[in-house]
This record gives structure tokens, C-alpha cells and sequence, in this order.
């Protein structure tokens, strides 16, 4: 017994001793920038998405994102189902009764949004054997930029500009990453220099070693003590934001901040358009649930009362 | 436990049927089984897992009506059924979050067998049965999460499937048959759709016999006392115990429930909201978290052993830390079943917890520098509380008394009124 007590400390010690250094093991490489934490209304259990914010965001998204990139799985009619950002009701004046608006391929607004929408759909075969562009419908998927992948790269610069439908899911802290990426662009540190083509944004996740100025190097390449490698990275979007760019009618601040916080909005929502559905039924399951764990506990109680267990 | 069958079959259906199929009359023993009394809450997870595989099979069934195994439409067709099927998004969300739950309860399950001594004679059986279905379980949510066809999906079945060809000779040919192919592509997605959808049904049916086997040598319990005096000792499946499993699954239902529904992506990793690219490798490729321990096993092996390189030799590592468990009831050579009485053995078994626990949050960290050397000390420990410390442990250590039996444990407890048969001795529920 004495020998297996004094090889257990042994061990025990071994495995303490070791797991210390861990912590200062990750230093090394490319860090980036610690996220921005927005303010988003549909964060936490009771958190729901602001319908105003989501129209801006779309309005963001469909001037300025959508040049380059898609939303892939969605469709118009996704803006005009529950929840979404342009969902309805019921009808504004002037449309008949007959129309449900809740509908959302009745939906005006998104009828609106497809048929003048920058792209068009390609459809076909007509009768002739051939392809033919036609106007959006609201049953149609939202068109992307690119019809295919290698013109999206060449229009790039060789980069492919990521589909944005699950962006905030693809992404370690996808909302507050999305969103310190838009607003946090910045001119590049005076150390480092930047190829053509290349844009600096202290929240990409980078290594910034290899763009020092050769006089922060020595003659192995290795970083010159003393010197700070800047955080962040490099990627190939140039900053797509900039102050009064997009005309909000609803007297919103016309700030790079608030358009990044808005787009992040819409596309949270992309990412999870089921969320407000998913929390409410959430609530209704755990209260049956507790109830229900409730009443079998006084069951339990009641049915050994009578036995020592 | 054979106990006499207490069914009288009432009318002239029931009598009819059981002269010819007594099914009925199964279900009614089953029902009447004597149960130690003093079994705890760490005994309600094999029903919590039979709950968990139900769960499993029925949202799966379901969602393979709305999926599409072919690698230009797989991730597509999970998009569709989170953004367009009815309650797609609540079914794939169960379905994702239920293979962690399944884990999470399957471990808890294999670690109270453990400490209770559960495996050793005469209920071995029971215990190989439920390493065979681990394995299955390993097997199933494995191919599982290369479904959605995400770049974890992707790149996780091309480092596991690699793994394969490092075995001498057959090697590169199993790897090629579990591919289809000479890379993962559209066959290795088709064949792991259809073995993910068989194996649970194989999973079912181990089940049924993991159970007719416990149920033919009785229960074990947490004192490891056999039940000596069935009056005495035990109590009727029902409703003693469907009322307490049925309390703890609620209770395991509502953690299920938080993450479902306020969390749905926090056990899942984001590269899997990528579609899989052959050409991009994600910056760190790193399994679900229940795979986390095995994984840090296979890569702790880092130097060659004569022969067998560091790759075979991880691989080994890996699988025997599963092996290692089929021998588990001949390699403890302790009389005494549970640790409650192994006060010795029983900082080892929790040692061996850390161990895990340090392997997985090893398995999530890159292979390099000082985390191997943590993996290869955490291996070495996990390897040693089995191969070493049991076996000898069971020889050296000085065991506590036993009680003479489950009712007289019972009755020794600290109680209100500890002599009463009666009474609010019965209100705290076991440990």
C-alpha cells in the first residue's frame, strides 16, 4: 500500500508539474487582435433580432457586399418569412384583401427587392435550346456575383470572396469577428510593408512575420530583438466601408460602425434564421421539462417513502 | 437473475397468446425484476442511453428523408433541411447535439462500472458487450459527422482513414476499400451514409444483449455485496426504478434541451459551416470533442520502436486504449468489486479520470513541444492504471470490511431514523 500512495505522488506531482508551462505555450505565431464585442439584441437566451437593423444590414449587404459576394441557400423569399427582415403582417394600404402578405411570395416588398434586384437569373432552356436571363421572382435564390468560381478569383486578385449566408457560423465568434473586421480596417503599421493588392486589418487571423521591413530582420530572417511583430493579417478585401456610403432613409448615423453593426445583424440572421423560432420553442420545452422532472421527483419520493435505499 | 414469473394471464387473449408467444409475459418480468435497492443515480445512464439511441434513430431516420449523400449536394441538402423542412433545423440540432450527450452519458456509464467493479465475474459479459457497443458508437458518430460534408467533415475522415494504411502489408488496401477510391470523395460519402444508418440498428441489438445479460446475473450495486436475500436486497424494476430513471433522464433532457435550443452550435466546430474543399486544409484539423482522449493517444506516439513506426505505433496506442478495456475483468485481481472499500485503489481510478480529462483537452492542442510530452505522460499513466496498477493493486492493497449485505449497507447509512423500516428514513435520495 505504501508503495502504490508514494508512486501515485510521484505521478501526480509529474502531471502538475508539467501542465504549467502550458499556459505560456501559445504565445508563438500570428495572433490577431482581440474581437470587438458589439451590442446585438439577439444575443442570449431571451435575445431576439431587431427587424430595423436586419433591413439596414440587407440594404448594406445588397449595395455594397453583394458585388463580390453571394449568399448561397437562400432565396428572396427568405426576407419575408417570420422573422425576417422585410416579413409583414399584414399588407400596406393599398393592396387587396384577396393578397396575404405574411405570404412571403405575396409580399410586395420582396416582389419589389427580386425584380429590380442587380442580378438576374438564368433560366433556360427555352424552346430554342437556349439560356435566357429573366428577372428575379421572389421563389428564385438570391444570385451571386460570379457565375462560377474561377471569374470570382480573377476578378479578386486570385482570392474567392467567401459565401456570406453562414459567415457568422464559419467563424470562431463569427458575429463579434464579422463585425470587428468591417469596422476595424486601419492603416498598416510603419514596420511592415504590403504587396499590391493586399489590405491590412489587425483582426485577420495572420502572421504578420513575413511582411517586416527588411531592417527589422537580421541576416537569418528572424525578427530583431525588440521589435513587435503588429497583430492581425493580410487578406485581399479591401476596406468595403466608408462613411456616408450607403443612405439610410430612417436617419440611422451613416457610420462605418453602424453599417458594419447592421450587416453583421443581417447576417446573424442569414446564418440562423430559425433562431427566434428555436429560443421561444426552447422556453416552452424546459418549462414542461422542469415541470415534468418536478412531478417525478415527488413520484419518486412518494413511491420509496416506505424504503431505505 | 432468475427470478419465478409472477404474470397471470387474465383473459382468454392473454391466456392464448402466452401458450403460443409470451411476449407479454416478458415484458411483465422485465418489469418485475429484482433490483438492488441501494443502486444511486450513477446507475440511472443505462437508461439515459437507451433514451439517447431512441433519440438518435428517430431524428435520424427523419433526417435522411431530406438528405442528399453525394458530395455536390450533401452540405446544400443540411442547409435545406436547417432553412426549409419543417422543424429541420430543432431535428439536425438533436441529432448533432445528441451524439454529444450519447458520449457524454456512455462515459459516465463506463466510469461507474468501473469504480463499482461492475465488470468483474460474473458480469463480464455485460461489460465486453458494452465495450462492443462503444466501439459502434465510435464508429457511427465518426461516419456521422463526415455526413454534412463540412471541411472537419472532410479533412477528419482523410486523417482517420490515413490512419489505416499504416497497418503492415493490408494497410493501403483496407484504406483504399474504406475509401472506394484513392481519395475521400463521393463513394467514401455514399458507403459512410450506409453504414452510419446500419450500425445503430446493430447498436439496438448489442443493447438487447448487454441487457439479458445483466439481467441473467442480477444488477450489481454500489456496496458490490451480491444480492443475498432477494426480499431483503432488492426491490421491483417497476416502480422503484422506472420512476427514478425516469426523473434523471428529465434531468438529462434539460441539459440535452439548453444546449438544443440556446446552443446549438457550441459542441460543433466552425470549419464545418465550410463546404469541404480538398484543396484548402483548415488551419488545425481536430475530431469532436468525445474523440478528443483517443486522438491525443494516437498522437503522443512521436519516436519509432524498433520496427513499428510512430504512425503504426500511434494507431496501436489508439486502438489498444479500447482493446485494453475487453480484458479489464482479468486484469484488476481484486476480490472486492467496489472502490468504496478500495480506499487505495480508488485515488488511482480518480487519477485515472484526470488523465482523461487531461488527454482531451490535450487532443484539442497542437501536436508540438511541451503538449506531446503532456500526451505521452498522460498515455503513459492511462496504459499503467490498467496494465500495472490494477493487476498489482488488487495483490498489494489493503481493502476496507465489507457489509454482509445490500440491506444491512442500507440500514448502516446515516439516516433520520436508522433503525426504522418506516418513516422519512427513505427522504434522501442515494448518494
Amino acid at each position: 500500500m505504501t508503495i502504490s500512495r508514494k508512486l501515485f505522488a510521484i505521478i501526480f506531482a509529474a502531471l502538475a508539474g508539467v501542465s504549467l508551462p502550458a499556459t505560456h505555450a501559445v504565445a508563438a505565431g500570428g495572433k490577431a487582435k482581440e474581437l470587438k464585442h458589439g451590442e446585438w439584441s439577439f444575443s442570449g437566451p431571451f435575445g431576439q433580432y431587431d427587424q430595423d437593423a436586419l433591413q439596414r444590414g440587407y440594404q448594406v449587404y445588397e449595395t455594397i457586399c453583394s458585388s463580390c459576394h453571394g449568399l448561397e441557400f437562400m432565396y428572396f423569399r427568405n426576407l419575408g418569412q417570420k422573422d425576417g427582415p422585410f416579413y409583414l403582417d399584414k399588407c400596406p394600404a393599398g393592396i387587396p384583401d384577396s393578397v396575404d402578405c405574411s405570404n412571403p411570395n405575396d409580399n410586395p416588398v420582396v416582389k419589389a427587392i427580386a425584380e429590380n434586384y442587380k442580378f438576374q437569373i438564368t433560366d433556360g432552356p427555352d424552346e430554342f435550346g437556349d439560356m435566357f436571363q429573366r428577372t428575379a421572382l421572389p421563389s428564385d435564390p438570391i444570385p451571386g456575383p460570379f457565375p462560377n468560381e474561377q471569374i470570382a478569383r480573377l476578378a479578386n486578385n486570385g482570392a474567392y470572396p467567401p459565401n456570406l449566408s453562414l459567415i457568422t457560423k464559419a467563424r470562431h465568434h463569427g458575429v463579434d469577428y464579422v463585425y470587428s473586421l468591417l469596422s476595424g480596417y486601419e492603416e498598416p503599421p510603419s514596420t511592415v510593408e504590403i504587396p499590391v493588392g493586399q489590405y491590412y486589418n489587425p483582426y485577420y487571423p495572420g502572421d504578420m512575420t513575413q511582411y517586416l521591413k527588411p531592417e527589422y530582420l537580421d541576416e537569418e530572417g528572424h525578427v530583431r530583438e525588440g521589435v513587435k511583430v503588429p497583430l492581425g493579417g493580410v487578406f485581399a478585401m479591401a476596406s468595403p466601408l466608408a462613411d456616408g456610403i450607403v443612405e439610410y432613409a430612417d436617419g440611422t448615423p451613416m457610420t462605418v460602425e453602424q453599417y458594419a453593426a447592421d450587416v453583421t445583424h443581417f447576417l446573424a440572421w442569414a446564418a440562423e434564421p430559425k433562431m427566434e423560432a428555436r429560443k421561444s420553442l426552447g422556453f416552452v420545452t424546459l418549462i414542461y421539462l422542469v415541470i415534468l422532472a418536478g412531478l417525478l421527483y415527488w413520484s419518486y419520493r412518494r413511491i420509496w417513502a416506505e424504503t431505505p435505499h | 437473475m432468475d427470478h419465478p414469473s409472477t404474470y397471470k394471464p387474465n383473459t382468454g387473449v392473454e391466456k392464448w397468446l402466452d401458450e403460443r408467444l409470451p411476449i407479454v409475459r416478458m415484458g411483465a418480468d422485465f418489469m418485475e425484476f429484482p433490483t438492488p435497492k441501494n443502486l444511486n443515480y450513477w446507475w440511472t445512464f443505462g437508461a439515459i442511453l437507451v433514451v439517447c439511441l431512441v433519440i438518435q434513430i428517430i431524428t435520424g431516420v427523419v433526417l435522411a428523408m431530406h438528405y442528399t449523400p453525394h458530395t455536390d449536394f450533401a452540405f446544400a441538402s443540411v442547409e435545406k433541411i436547417m432553412r426549409d423542412v419543417n422543424y429541420g433545423w430543432l431535428l439536425r440540432y438533436v441529432h448533432a447535439n445528441g451524439a454529444s450527450m450519447f458520449f457524454l452519458a456512455v462515459f459516465i456509464h463506463m466510469m461507474r462500472g468501473m469504480y463499482y467493479g461492475s465488470y468483474k465475474a460474473p458480469r463480464e459479459m455485460s461489460w465486453i458487450l458494452g465495450v462492443v457497443i462503444f466501439l459502434l458508437m465510435m464508429a457511427t458518430a465518426f461516419m456521422g459527422y463526415v455526413l454534412p460534408w463540412g471541411q472537419m467533415s472532410y479533412w477528419g475522415a482523410t486523417v482517420i482513414t490515413n490512419l489505416f494504411s499504416a497497418i503492415p502489408v493490408v494497410g493501403d488496401s483496407i484504406r483504399t476499400l474504406l475509401w472506394g477510391g484513392f481519395s475521400v470523395d463521393n463513394p467514401t460519402l455514399n458507403r459512410f451514409f450506409s453504414l452510419h444508418y446500419l450500425l445503430p440498428f446493430a447498436i439496438f441489438g448489442v443493447v438487447g444483449l448487454h441487457i439479458w445479460a445483466f439481467h441473467t446475473t442480477g444488477n450489481n450495486n454500489p456496496t458490490g455485496v451480491n444480492v443475498k436475500n432477494v426480499k431483503k436486497d432488492t426491490v421491483p424494476f417497476h416502480p422503484y426504478f422506472t420512476v427514478k430513471d425516469g426523473f434523471a433522464i428529465v434531468v438529462f433532457l434539460i441539459l440535452f434541451g439548453v444546449f438544443v435550443f440556446f446552443n446549438p452550435n457550441a459542441l460543433g466546430h466552425a470549419d464545418n459551416y465550410i463546404e469541404a474543399d480538398p484543396l484548402v486544409t483548415p488551419a488545425s484539423i481536430v475530431p469532436e470533442w468525445y474523440f478528443l482522449p483517443f486522438y491525443a493517444i494516437l498522437r503522443a506516439i512521436t519516436f519509432d520502436l524498433g520496427p513499428i513506426s510512430s504512425k503504426l505505433g500511434g494507431v496501436i496506442a489508439m486502438f489498444s486504449s479500447i482493446l485494453v478495456l475487453f480484458v479489464l475483468p482479468w486484469l484488476d485481481t481484486s476480490k472486492v468489486r467496489s472502490m468504496r472499500y478500495r480506499p487505495v485503489a480508488r485515488l488511482w481510478f480518480f487519477l485515472f479520470i484526470v488523465a482523461c480529462i487531461f488527454l482531451g483537452w490535450l487532443g484539442g492542442k497542437p501536436a508540438e513541444g511541451v503538449y506531446v510530452v503532456m500526451a505521452q505522460i498522460g498515455t503513459a499513466y492511462y496504459f499503467g492504471f490498467f496494465l500495472i496498477i490494477l493487476p498489482l493493486l488488487g495483490i498489494m492493497e489493503t481493502t476496507k470490511p465489507l457489509p454482509r449485505s445490500i440491506a444491512e449497507a442500507v440500514l448502516k447509512q446515516p439516516k433520520p431514523e436508522p433503525t426504522g423500516m418506516s418513516g422519512s428514513g427513505a427522504a434522501v435520495p442515494a448518494e
